[in-house]
Parts: C-alpha cells; sequence; structure tokens
C-alpha cells in the first residue's frame, strides 16, 4: 500500500499526461469480465494480506532480534507442528482460490449457445472481420496516421487504439468468436471484455462475449507478430440491437456498393490511383511508401527485377506469396482481383518503375488458374 | 624449467600458471569460476544496454529513437543474454568456486571439461552480439522464438539458433560436472543429508538443465529445419502445429525458471544462518521443498499458454499444479524467517541484499500466484503485469541473490574486504530503483498494455516515464558494483579466514584467500545440517 501512495505522489509530480493513470483492470463491461475483476480483487485481497503478515514478521525479527539490541541467538532449528501448520495453511487457501477460478474457467470456456458467430483473422499487421451469419466482413486497420507515430504531427486521444473500420456487435446477445491467423500468431485482447484468445495460422480457436452496455472498447494484439505488432488495435463498439439491426443493413448496402465488376477495363491512372491505397494499406510496413523496403529483411520493390520486367511472375508472387521469404503473404486470399490489379499496376508505375503496364482483374483471375 | 623443479619435487603442487595461458588452458576450478563471474558481469551490462535502450524508446509515446524491428530485437536479445548469458552462467560460475570448498573436493570432478564448458560462452556471446550487425539484424522474435514468426526472420535468427546450441552444450556439460562433483568427491563426513544446501540447490538445478536444455535444443532445431530444410513442424499448411512449438519451448521455459531460483534459494540459505548467527531452520524440509519444486516445474508449463485455447480440462490442471508450487516456496520463505527470527541479526551488505531478495522475490511470487489463475491470467498474459512479475522474480530474486553471494564471499575468493559502506548505498539505490521501475508495470498490465511493443496509447504515458526514470538510476547503480569491486581487488583491506561471525560451513575453515589448490588431501569432518562444520581433521592446500 506504501507504494501505491508512493506512486500517486510521483504522479502528481509528474502530471505531465493529460489523463489519469489507471492502476487496476478497466471497467468490466461483460460477466466474465466482472468474473475477472472481482477474483482478481479477490486475489490481491489475499496475497497483500499474506504480504503483510509475512513481512510484518519478518520486519519484527529485523528491528527486535538484532545484535545491537544485545541479543543472543536461540539455536532452535525446527519445530514439526508449526511446519505443518505453514504448509498445510497455504494449501487451504489455494484451495479456496481455486473453487471461484474454476468456476470461471469453466465459463470462459462454454462457448456454445450463440446468438450470433464472428470470425476473426489475425494478419500481419490488421484483423479482418466476417460476419458469418450475415456474409459480408471487412479489414480493420490501424487509423492514426504515420505523422503521429513519427511526432510530426499532434497524438490524436485514442492514439494507436484506433481503426477505419470497427468491430460492430449488438449488446445483450452472445457474439461467438472464431479466431484464426493467416500468418504467425496474433492474440485478440479486449480488456473491458474480459477476452483474449491467440489466433493461430491453420487453426480455429473460439471464445465468448455478452456485452452489456452500449460504448467503444478499444484493446490490441497482444501477441508478438513481428515488426507492428505495436500497430493493430482492435475497436470494439457495441450497439443496442435496434441500432445494431440499422448499422447492419447499411453496412452489407456499403458492401455491396463497393464490389467491383471482375470483367470492367481500366485505365492506368485509375487504377495507379486505386492501387495506391491498396498499397498504403497492405504493403507499406515491409517495403516502405519509398518502395526501398528494409534492406536485409524486405526486399525493395522500387527498380526490382520482377517488378520492372517479368509481369507473370510479378503477378505470381503477390498472389501466392513467396518460397524464400515467409514474411510475404499470399495476398490471393486477403484482396480482389481488382485490388490486386490495381496495387500491382501501381507498383510497377511508382517511383522509378515507369514500365507503363496495366494489370487487368482479368488478368489477376486468369493468374488465379480457374481458383476463386 | 621452474615446472620441471616443481613436478620433481612436490608431484602435487603446480604453480599458478601465468599471463593468458593461465586463463585459456585454465583447469583450476578457482580460475574458471572467475572466468565465468566476469563473463556474466559483462553479459549483465550489455543485456543491461540493451533494456535501458528499451526503456530510453519508451519513455514517451511515439517513436523517438529506434524503429520497431530494432526494438523487437533489443527485446528478444536482452532476454537472451540476461537469462542464457547473464545469470545462468553466475550460478555456474559460483558453483564452480565454492562447491569444492563447501564439500571439501580438491575441484570439479572434470578439469578439463570445465574449461571447455566456459569457453563455449565467449564464441555463443559473440554470435548473439553480432547479429546485430548481419542483414535484417538480430532475431527479433521474442526470447521465446515462438514460431512461426521465428520463421520469418534473416540469418540473425540462425546465429541465435547457433548460440542456443553452443550455450545449451555449455550448461550441459556444467551440469555434469556439477552432479558428478557433489555425489562423488565429498570428503568424508560430508554425507548428503548434511550437506549444504546451496550444493544441494545446484545439484537439483544442474539435474533441471540436463533434462530440459535438449528439449530447447530441439525446439530451435526444429525452427532452423523449417527455415532452411523445407520440414512443416510448425507450418500448418504442412501439416505442422505452431502451438507444438510452445509446448515444446515451455517444457524447458518452466524448469528453466527454476533453474534461475533454485541457486538463489541455496545462497540465501548461507547468508540469513550466518548473518542470524543461527541455524538455517528447517533444513530437512528446505531439501524437500527444493526438490519437489524441481519436480512440479516440470508439471505446469502450459501455465505460459493460458491463452492459446486449450480445452477446459487442461486449463484446470495447469492452474492447479501451478498453485501447488506456491506450497514449497511459501515453506522455503517461511524457513528463511524463521531462521532470522529470535536470531542476533547484523546487516551486512549480503544481508541486506538477502532481505531485499525474500521480500521481493515473495511480492514476485505472490503476483505469480495471482498469474495462475487462469481465469485472471486472461487478462494479464503477454501484458506488463508479466513483465513486472518476472522481473520481481529474476532481478529482485535471482540478481539479488548474486550480489549477496558476490558480497557475501568476496573475501574468501580474493582475500581483501570489499567497501561495505558502498556495498550499503549499492544495496539501498538498487532496491529503490528496482521498485521504481518495476512496480509501475503492475499498473500498466492490469490497465492494459501489451508487452513487447515500441510505442503505446496515452494513458500509459505517466507509468512508463517512471519505469524509464528508475531504470536508467538502478542501471547507472551497478556501476557503484563494478567500482566497488575493482578497487577492493586491489586496495581492499585484507580479510581474516572468516570474516563473519556466523559463517560455519566448510569454506572458512581454510585460509583466506582460498589456497589455489584447496583440499589436495581430503579433510575428515564432522558436519552438522547445511554444511556446518564441527571439526575437521587433516585436508592439506598447496
Amino acid at each position: 500500500m506504501s507504494f501505491l501512495r508512493f506512486f500517486t505522489v510521483m504522479l502528481g509530480m509528474l502530471a505531465t499526461s493529460a489523463e489519469a493513470a489507471e492502476v487496476n483492470l478497466q471497467s468490466p463491461v461483460t460477466s466474465i469480465a466482472r468474473d475477472i475483476y472481482g477474483l482478481h480483487t479477490l486475489l490481491l485481497i489475499i496475497t497483500g494480506t499474506i504480504a503483510l503478515v509475512v513481512f510484518g514478521v519478518m520486519f519484527y525479527a529485523i528491528i527486535r532480534h538484532r545484535k545491537v539490541a544485545g541479543r543472543t541467538a536461540k539455536l532452535f532449528h525446527e519445530n514439526t507442528t508449526v511446519e505443518v501448520i505453514w504448509t498445510v495453511v497455504p494449501f487451504l487457501i489455494l484451495v479456496g482460490m481455486a473453487w471461484p477460478a474454476t468456476r470461471t474457467v469453466l465459463a470462459q470456456k462454454s462457448t456454445r449457445g450463440e446468438d450470433m458467430t464472428i470470425k476473426v483473422t489475425g494478419y500481419q499487421w490488421k484483423w479482418r472481420y466476417d460476419y458469418l451469419d450475415d456474409n459480408f466482413g471487412f479489414v480493420s486497420h490501424l487509423a492514426t496516421p504515420q505523422s503521429a507515430i513519427q511526432g510530426v504531427s499532434a497524438k490524436p486521444v485514442n492514439y494507436l487504439l484506433e481503426v477505419d473500420e470497427p468491430l460492430v456487435v449488438p449488446t445483450g446477445k452472445k457474439v461467438r468468436l472464431l479466431l484464426t491467423a493467416n500468418d504467425v500468431i496474433h492474440s485478440w485482447w479486449m480488456p473491458a471484455l474480459g477476452v483474449k484468445q491467440d489466433a493461430i495460422p491453420g487453426f480455429v480457436r473460439d471464445t465468448w462475449f455478452k456485452v452489456d452496455t452500449p460504448g467503444t472498447y478499444r484493446g490490441q494484439c497482444s501477441e508478438l507478430c513481428g515488426k507492428d505488432h505495436g500497430y493493430m488495435p482492435i475497436v470494439v463498439i457495441a450497439k443496442s440491437p435496434a441500432d445494431y439491426d440499422k448499422w447492419l443493413a447499411d453496412k452489407k448496402k456499403a458492401v455491396a456498393a463497393m464490389a467491383d465488376d471482375p470483367n470492367k477495363i481500366w485505365k492506368l491512372e485509375d487504377l495507379k490511383a486505386r492501387g495506391e491505397k491498396v498499397y498504403q494499406q497492405n504493403c507499406v510496413p515491409c517495403h516502405q511508401a519509398t518502395g526501398k523496403g528494409i534492406p536485409g529483411s524486405f526486399p525493395a520493390l522500387d527498380g526490382s527485377k520482377i517488378v520492372t520486367t517479368d509481369k507473370a511472375a510479378h503477378i505470381h508472387i503477390v498472389l501466392n506469396g513467396s518460397q524464400k521469404n515467409p514474411a510475404m503473404a499470399a495476398w490471393g486470399k486477403q484482396l480482389s482481383d481488382t485490388d490486386i490489379a490495381a496495387v500491382i499496376t501501381y507498383e510497377r508505375n511508382a517511383w522509378s518503375n515507369h514500365t507503363g503496364d496495366v494489370i487487368q482483374p482479368k488478368d489477376v483471375k486468369a493468374a488465379r488458374g480457374g481458383k476463386v | 624449467m621452474a615446472t620441471v623443479t616443481d613436478t620433481q619435487h612436490a608431484p602435487h603442487s603446480h604453480g599458478k600458471p601465468s599471463g593468458l595461458s593461465r586463463w585459456l588452458t585454465a583447469t583450476n576450478h578457482k580460475d574458471i569460476g572467475t572466468l565465468y563471474l566476469w563473463f556474466s558481469f559483462a553479459m549483465f551490462l550489455s543485456g543491461g544496454v540493451m533494456a535501458l535502450c528499451i526503456r530510453a524508446e519508451l519513455f514517451h509515446p511515439g517513436l523517438q529513437f529506434f524503429q520497431p524491428e530494432l526494438f523487437n530485437q533489443f527485446t528478444t536479445l536482452h532476454g537472451l543474454i540476461m537469462v542464457f548469458g547473464a545469470i545462468m552462467p553466475a550460478f555456474t560460475g559460483l558453483a564452480n568456486w565454492l562447491l569444492p570448498l563447501m564439500i571439501g573436493a580438491p575441484d570439479m570432478a572434470f578439469a578439463r571439461m570445465n574449461n571447455w564448458s566456459f569457453w563455449l560462452l565467449p564464441p555463443a556471446a559473440l554470435l548473439l552480439l553480432a547479429s546485430f550487425a548481419v542483414p535484417g539484424g538480430a532475431a527479433a522474435a521474442g526470447w521465446t522464438l515462438y514460431a512461426p514468426l521465428s520463421t520469418q526472420m534473416g540469418m540473425g535468427m540462425d546465429m541465435t539458433i547457433f548460440a542456443i546450441h553452443i550455450m545449451g552444450i555449455s550448461s550441459i556439460m556444467g551440469s555434469i560436472n556439477i552432479i558428478v562433483t557433489i555425489l562423488n568427491l565429498r570428503a568424508p563426513g560430508m554425507t548428503l543429508m548434511k550437506m549444504p544446501m546451496f550444493a544441494w540447490a545446484t545439484l537439483i538445478t544442474a539435474y533441471l538443465i540436463i533434462a530440459v536444455m535438449p528439449v530447447l535444443a530441439g525446439a530451435v532445431t526444429m525452427v532452423l529445419t523449417d527455415r532452411h530444410f523445407g520440414t512443416h513442424f510448425f507450418n500448418a499448411a504442412g501439416g505442422g502445429d505452431p502451438i507444438l512449438y510452445q509446448h515444446v519451448f515451455w517444457f524447458f521455459g518452466h524448469p528453466e525458471v527454476y533453474i534461475m531460483a533454485l541457486p538463489a534459494f541455496g545462497i540465501i540459505s548461507h547468508v540469513i544462518p550466518t548473518f542470524a548467527r543461527k541455524p538455517l531452520f528447517g533444513y530437512t524440509s528446505m531439501v524437500y521443498a527444493t526438490s519437489s519444486i524441481g519436480i512440479l516445474s516440470f508439471m505446469v508449463w502450459a501455465h505460459h499458454m493460458f491463452a492459446t485455447g486449450m480445452p477446459a480440462t487442461a486449463q484446470l490442471f495447469f492452474m492447479y499444479a501451478t498453485m501447488l508450487i506456491a506450497v514449497p516456496t511459501g515453506v522455503k520463505v517461511f524457513n528463511w524467517i524463521a531462521t532470522m527470527w529470535e536470531g542476533s541479526m547484523t546487516f551486512e551488505t549480503p544481508m541486506l541484499f538477502a532481505i531485499g531478495f525474500i521480500m521481493l522475490f515473495t511480492i514476485g511470487g505472490l503476483s505469480g500466484v495471482t498469474l495462475s489463475v487462469a481465469a485472471v491470467d486472461i487478462a494479464l498474459h503477454a501484458s506488463y503485469y508479466v513483465v513486472a512479475h518476472f522481473h520481481y522474480v529474476l532481478v529482485a530474486g535471482a540478481l539479488f541473490s548474486l550480489f549477496a553471494a558476490i558480497y557475501y564471499w568476496f573475501p574468501k575468493m580474493t582475500g581483501k574486504m570489499y567497501n561495505e559502506r558502498l556495498g550499503k548505498v549499492h544495496f539501498w539505490w538498487s532496491l529503490i530503483w528496482f521498485n521504481v521501475t518495476f512496480f509501475p508495470m503492475h499498473f500498466l498490465g492490469l490497465a492494459g498494455m501489451p508487452r513487447r511493443i515500441p510505442d503505446y496509447a496515452l494513458q500509459f504515458t505517466t507509468f512508463n516515464e517512471i519505469a524509464s526514470v528508475g531504470a536508467f538510476f538502478f542501471g547507472l547503480g551497478q556501476l557503484i558494483f563494478l567500482y566497488n569491486m575493482l578497487v577492493s581487488i586491489r586496495r581492499g583491506e585484507p580479510a581474516p579466514q572468516k570474516p563473519w561471525e556466523g559463517a560455519d560451513t566448510l569454506e572458512w575453515q581454510i585460509p583466506t584467500p582460498a589456497p589455489y589448490h584447496s583440499f589436495a588431501e581430503a579433510p575428515e569432518l564432522e558436519v552438522a545440517e547445511n554444511g556446518a562444520i564441527r571439526a575437521m581433521k587433516g585436508g592439506k592446500h598447496h
């Protein structure tokens, strides 16, 4: 406790940040998060009491049983009764802790009886949400601009915890999440919901939550997943069922409106403009905005042989990933033919690459070899 | 020439070899122990510099000094270097120095293998440090090197894997030496259930090392073949399983935690009785507690994996097993406090560090109990709460016990006294700034800050600032220690044979500094619990 007071004082001295620093778990908004909060409080009381008693005895001895106080040592070195007591009592305390903990573990694991299911896929470094019951989905990227990260522009209030497309869910409904990943292990952590579940490539894991109160909740990836691990936030917006239904209808319309005609023949500048956006969202972390990559880790695209000469090889590596460097993902699974055509066209005409090549969506479709 | 006369006159009395060859070809356990200790201190400083780079970047939100990829390399190498380069070799060094003196052996059992176990370490450390300079930089997957992320890195990862292989071989050979020395070279009268707790702790640790280092080698070798030879151990697309890596890694990783803790328990079990001027309370139960911690440590590995989505039964089994470890660990803490109880205590630097150890290790242990509760771990796993927890156990645990040990045995090793005043300054400085650095991390973790991120949301700013300030002062304070050691080795007061009134183990029965070839002939001993010497006959030194 004295530490708490000490840091409260330090906090006052260092009152440079706008917000008060939190010292406890975030306010829970699901039954599981409330259980966790309660359990943690219980544990804090038990362990705090143990610490007080143990340190109390120790400091009593330190103060009273010292040589300068004229003490001579009593040379006892065992006492069966005491030893049995301090083995059995902690054991019983642990049993007392295990009982409520077991109930919460079982509740966390009971994912059945869901009202709706959302598939969550972790990518380096973004999340994709698929509403399986409604057959649509979208990708959620970090919305904080690079300039704020590099300190060129001011940092927004929700710095690093804001996304372009939040996950929207209804309140009062049991939402089951199916989690997987595309490349490496990620972890979907939403503190206020009491949920943390690893997303593992090639496997599906599940978890669940039922949010009580409408609101915006923020979290982030909690499993080191490479360079931009710190930059893949999660935002959940819980809406009342009526508001949620309205959002759902609007969103489905918007997604449908955004669908591209796969047979459209595009002009170079349109495709390049679209490709630049795709590049910004997906390629910049590794290949960099300059197209120079990061030497040793991520190859340059500016002046690259594949990008400036062999079109088929270029389409192949973007669609299927790299054989040599597992960090290069197979984008065919994530992006539409139009987006892939756009980004390849952009790469072949950006920086010093003035090939004038235009890759059409149908070329990409052909390259997929009949696979969707 | 001199050697010729030596061998003719006294076959057992080799003079001290001099110059570089004394160290390169060292077979004397004291020389090798010294090498280990200096090596581990150098690694402690280089790992510490990386920690300070991490804390500098985290002083403010935003990226100031390092880009994320370099930041990840720092977190990874900081962990690897501190675990394999600093703490483990430091304990092996102490074991080398002290075991023969404590049990009345002439040297370690395999003197030449001892040389090889040490000299494998510098190349391994060079591989780790040099990997910063290769294309793609050092390994950046965290010290746990989780697949499949570790299959993505550049050649820095291969160098790290090779370094782990080498360090693994080194610590296995060191452990074989420790086990054989303890089991075979004890002087008459030094029975197993009488020998010093430090010997017990290193014996059990050595068995743990032999059991789990090959497991780690297997895990990283599988990563290596996944990277280069087309295997798919951890690639689901090829029939592998990324979680398999974590099971194998933590089957090593959890006993590893005790590999870094048990020797500390051994040290504390000597320092506390000495300065309380009382025998260790509950020696027998200490031996059993240490053994049961060793055995239980193999059954709790998946508590590092509660967030991977194991079935409920597995969550519960690993939760119960982990909670169970609190019992023997608690017994140890209670025994130490009972040793202090009704004692006649003085508070020289080793005692201060030992008391600091008990206090902070207990805090780390209690936050460990909190983490063991799987339901709560879901909220805390991979957060700064975990960072706080394991630094309480490893810095305030392992490192503080090492400081206690160095101050405690410094007179016997060097024949000089360290500067008590500077020692006390070092303790209070470390104690205060350690807590300023790591206590706020509990709050950060609770509030939702993940570990291993180079940049963070604004609400985490205050505590990160405090932690960074604390870290720099803590780091600075270690130079006090270095200064004290360097000056005292050269100009310290001459130390008496037994500088501590309450010290009763065998190493205090021989001259100070310990003769180069101590116990060339085995002494006959009458021993009480915890290696306390009641009577000694014979035992010659050269």
